[in-house]
Parts: C-alpha cells; structure tokens; sequence
C-alpha cells in the first residue's frame, strides 16, 4: 500500500513537472455529460432507479468511472491511476465470484487500422493480466479488441483521442 | 525499356509540331503539374505521351441484334464500349480521350479500313476502332483496333468473346490495349477492388465487405453489416477473398468463396487473427494473430487444414505483411524499436532487418507488383501515403492530407489506392494517386468506403 502511495505521489509530482503536455488527459478532463447523467441515475439517488447488487448497472454504479482505464499513445502500461481502478474493479468481481466479465481494448483514430488491432489487444490484455494479479481468476476474465472501430468520444482532438486509448471492463450479465 | 522509348520517339517524330486538340474536345485544359516534390529516377512515364490525343469513337455492328448486356441492341452497346474505354483512360489522367458522344461514328467496314482524313482533320493522333458482334449462343465478340492517324498505320489489335453480363470487360480489354501499346506498362484496367463499404454514425460504424470493377461498375455488398467486417483481400484467382469479421465476436479471418458465399475460418485457433495477406501464387495465407496480448505473424496453407507456421517471434507487435512479387520476401511492420516501423524478411521468417529509417512512423507496406517500390503509411502528425525502395531508401510522399492510409497497388504497380479520413466527421472514401503523385482522385462508391484491396489483372 505504502508503495502504492508512492508511485501515486511520483506521478503526480512528475505530472505537475510535465503540466502542459499532459498525457493522460481523461482524468483532467470535464465528465462526459452523458455517462455523468446515467451514473447518478444508477447510483441509487433515485431508489426506483437502483441496480440490482451483481448486475453490470450495479459494475457501472459501483466503480464510478473506474471500469474504464486510459492509456497514451502507442502505449499498453498500468500506471497508478490505472491500477487505482482496477483495484476498484477487483473487489467487485471478488465480491461476486460467479460473474464473469470482458475488456474491450481500444485505440484511437490516429493509427494504421492493423496495429491499432493489436494494441487493443495489448491493452485489455494487460488489464487482464492486472485483475489476475489482484486474486480474480483469470478463467472469468474475456479480452476483446476493438481497435479503432468503436470511439467513445467522436471529436478529432487529443481531448478525444485520450478518452478513446482506453480499456473498458463490461461484466457479463 | 529501349523499345518504349523508340515508339514513343517514332509517335513524336510522327506527330505535327504544334499538336491541336480534336476541335470537338472542350477547351484545353494544361495537365496538372502538382507533382509532390523530389521525383525520383525511378518514375518512368514524365513525359508528353499523355497528351495524345485520342478518338474513340462509337463502336461499329454488322447487324442491329438485342443482346443480354443491354435493353437496347448491339448498336448502342457499341456506343456504351466506347463510353467505358474513354472514362478508363480520361478518368486515370492517362491521354487525352475524346469519347463516342463527341464524334462522328464509323460504319462496320471502316473498322478495318479507317478514313484517315476525317481523324486527321479532327486532329486525332491515335484512334480507336472497334466493332461488337451479338453471336448466336448469347456471347458478344468485341473487335479493338489502335491506329496512328498520321502514319496511316494500324499499332495494335485484339478480339475477345465475352458473356453479355461480362461487356464490360471487352472495354476494359480495349483500354488496356490502347494504354499498353502507347505506354509501355503493362494493364491493370480489367480487374476488381475489393474494400469496406461504411454507413452510420462515427462511434458505430456499419461496415460491410463489398466488390466493384476498376472503375466502380459491378458494385456488390457481399455482408449484410450485421458484423464488422475489416481488411478484405482478393485471392490472386479472384476465387475468394479473405477479410476480417467480428461474427463470431472476437474478430478472426474467413475465406469467402465467391462461388459458393460460403466462409470458413483460416485457422481454428481461438485467439483473435486480423490483417490477412494471400502470397502471390494463392498458396499461402500469412495473418497476424495474437496471444496474450502478443501479436506475430504466421502463416499457413490456402486449402486449409495445415498447420500454421510462425514467423516472428518477438514481444513487440509483428502485424501486416506483404510479399514480394515472387514470393521469396514479407516486408511487414513491427514496434520491436519503440515505435511502427517497415521490416523484411525471407518468406520463411529468417533474416529479419528493418528498412525504414527516417524521422516518424511506418506502417501497412504493401510491395509494388512490379517489385521495385514499397507504398506504406508514414506518420508523423498526419498520415500520409509515401514509397520507398525495397531497401528502405528513396523516400517519396505522394499525398498530404489529415490522414491517408492503408495503399494497394494497382496491378500494374503505376497506381496507389488508399482511403483518405475526414477530420471530425470520421467520413472515410477511396482515393488513389499516380506513382508519380499526380493525377489524385476519387474513385466513386455508392456510400463510404475504406480498406481497399486491389486484385490482380482478371484471369
């Protein structure tokens, strides 16, 4: 934990010397208006709208932005804000043992559309391999790539490309 | 070489010194000049042969027969020929055609015999004749004749019979005929594009396989959308094609035969497999696959069945590929440096060393059937189309644009194909370009269109 906080620490130092070119830009960034609106509809506020416990609303309600992790161009590593989240995601799937769960890997649009193929994979892989390293058998756990097919913010802006290098864990219903 | 250069001396020595357009061609237009800088040695085709003038009037009958090819008869299928051997050569930049709309149309016995005078006082350099024949058993026989208006002089003739459903490709014949002869390259208008025609909106993009002639004819969705289909390939025979489908959810490569619209899986791994390449006799398949997160490149048996064979093996991303025009050679891309780059090795995996070394990244090499170029993806910042020679040098860019991608040869290795995004909307379309970087176009698509592949001349 101690060391956690650490690197947590020495990014955030490192981003504060690197202030300007920031990298990774999704956790700087204003929500998105859409998944902002759908998660306070899930988080129970509403008590009509509630999740059921072990449901993928329930995933969505609980992690609070954190089913997805991003990533900087070209690049497939778990940095401490990634691994903040899946920690997230680990004790959710640990506390519901018989779901199973798949993680899209994405890049963005600035690519070849092959590699971008490949780096999907890459990505969702090492989210994978995260999970399985925190206790979650790697049995339950899917990998999908979407490469550039599937981009969740559609502007043509490094603002964009940031939200879409990503991966996403969808849990299986 | 030596021999084209001589005919074209001979045209030029042939032709008057200041050559006047046809006087039924709309004003003259200077070609365009935008050359993309640092022309190399290596282009062959500089020169002033582009500007011939050539009439290519309505194709001649003996008899006014209905035909399967058309609701009118032979007469106006004639006109029709025509039509499609002046787009083939007017739409590519090659010559300066003047199509049957414009001209007088010669009766079936001038076919063989000219009437010189009338081309000559059109200032028609070369001339185009022709004839089509409706035969009993259904089947068309298409006559194709090039004439040199001022030597009098028949260059070059040809005759095919073709099924009604198939006139098109006698006028594609034609073209490639008359583009050989005063060229010197060799054909390519008489073939297929396979690519991935793309509707809907930006973050869920309908894409779906889909075929067409050279020239946009004989359009055919061949899936319905229902899954993302990617990465089409024509088969060298034209039998099948391989492509990329997430129908099974995770995306794998299928051959799809033509014939049949069956599809089978190239392999039965379970691992996702993208980025399908055929050799250039038809017998191998290479693919990219990847475990765990790693992707190589293997490759295995056409027929099926076989098992794979893997030809990288380092840590990095090892995708894509594409042989050399007699199969001894895969250039592909790899990020074993830290980013994309252009690597070849032998057929069988061995001798592995990258080619290209210049600032940015490199990506989706496709070797020219003529051998002597690699088009690639260049990036840095934007996309854009570039060549190289096989041993990484004479780095030349042939668009500028947002972003390019994705170049196909033409079967001749004179043209590339490659799809251009917009901006923002995402909107994707087929473009193609000169290896010399001029003569940049669109080619038309009934709706967006990415991933072209080129096929071979038809068999």
């Amino acid at each position: 934990m101690n060391r956690s906080i650490r690197t947590l620490t020495l990014a955030l130092m490192a981003s504060a010397a690197l202030a300007g070119c920031a990298k990774k830009a999704p956790k700087s960034l204003p929500p998105d208006p859409v998944a902002a609106s759908s998660t306070a509809a899930d988080t129970g506020m509403n008590p009509a709208g509630a999740a059921v416990p072990g449901s993928q609303a329930d995933f969505v309600a609980v992690t609070q932005g954190a089913d997805t992790i991003y990533f900087d161009t070209d690049k497939f590593d778990i940095d401490s804000a990634d691994a903040a989240s899946l920690q997230t995601q680990a004790q959710w799937l640990q506390r519901y043992p018989a779901k199973r769960a798949t993680l899209e890997g994405h890049a963005d649009e600035r690519g070849t559309r092959d590699y971008n193929l490949a780096l999907g994979e890459k990505r969702a892989n090492a989210a994978k391999n995260y999970l399985v390293s925190l206790g979650v058998d790697a049995a339950r756990l899917g990998v999908i790539s979407y490469g550039k097919e599937r981009p969740i913010a559609l502007g043509s802006d490094e603002a964009a490309w940031a939200k879409n290098r990503r991966a996403v864990t969808v849990t299986v219903d | 070489m030596i021999a084209r250069l001589a005919l074209l001396a001979l045209l030029l020595a042939a032709m008057p010194a200041a050559a006047q357009t046809p006087t039924s061609a709309p004003t003259p237009t200077p070609m365009p000049t935008g050359e993309a800088g640092g022309l190399s040695g290596s282009v062959s085709d500089e020169s002033e042969w582009q500007d011939l003038g050539i009439a290519i009037p309505g194709f001649a009958t003996d008899a006014e027969v209905a035909t399967g090819a058309n609701s009118a008869g032979t007469g106006a299928l004639g006109v029709s020929l025509a039509r499609v051997i002046t787009d083939d050569l007017k739409n590519n930049g090659l010559f300066k055609p003047v199509g049957p709309d414009a001209l007088p149309r010669p009766g079936y016995a001038q076919i063989t015999a000219p009437d010189f005078a009338v081309w000559s006082g059109r200032s028609a350099e070369m001339l185009v004749h022709g004839y089509v024949r409706a035969n009993p058993d259904g089947q068309l026989t298409v006559g194709c004749y090039l004439y040199d208006v001022a030597l009098h002089q028949q260059l070059a003739k040809a005759g095919w019979v073709v099924g009604a459903g198939d006139w098109r490709r006698a006028a594609h014949k034609c073209a490639d005929l008359v583009y050989s002869r005063l060229s010197g390259e060799s054909p390519f208008f008489d073939s297929r594009i396979a690519y991935i025609a793309e509707t809907g909106p930006k973050d869920h993009r309908v894409k779906r396989l889909a075929v067409m002639d050279s020239d946009g004819a004989n359009h055919r969705f061949l899936t319905g959308g229902q899954a993302l289909a990617l990465s089409p390939r024509y088969s060298p025979d034209y039998g099948s094609l391989l492509y990329l489908s997430y129908v099974s959810g995770n995306p794998r490569i299928y051959a799809y035969d033509l014939a049949t619209s069956q599809q089978r899986l190239i392999t039965q791994s379970r691992n996702p497999t993208f980025a399908p390449r055929w050799s250039p006799d038809g017998r191998w398949v290479l693919y990219s696959m990847a475990v765990g997160g790693n992707t190589d490149i293997y490759r295995v048996s056409a027929r099926g069945g076989g098992e794979s064979q893997r030809l990288t093996d380092g840590p990095g991303i090892d995708v894509g590929g594409s042989y050399s025009p007699d199969g001894s050679k895969i250039v592909f891309e790899s990020d074993r440096s830290g980013s994309q780059q252009v690597y070849v090795m032998d057929a069988d995996g061995a001798n592995q060393h990258r080619i290209s070394f210049f600032g940015g990244r490199a990506a989706t090499p496709e070797w020219s059937p003529r051998g002597d170029q690699i088009a690639f993806t260049h990036i840095a910042g934007n996309l854009r189309i570039a060549v190289m020679s096989p041993a990484g040098g004479a780095l030349r860019y042939l668009t500028d644009t947002w972003q390019d991608e994705a170049p196909t040869w033409s079967p001749n290795g004179r043209i590339v194909q490659f799809f251009r995004t917009t901006k923002g909307t995402g909107h994707t379309a087929i473009w193609q370009v000169d290896l010399t970087g001029r003569n940049e176009r669109r080619l038309p698509t009934p709706v967006d269109a990415s991933d072209p592949a080129w096929g071979p001349v038809r068999p």
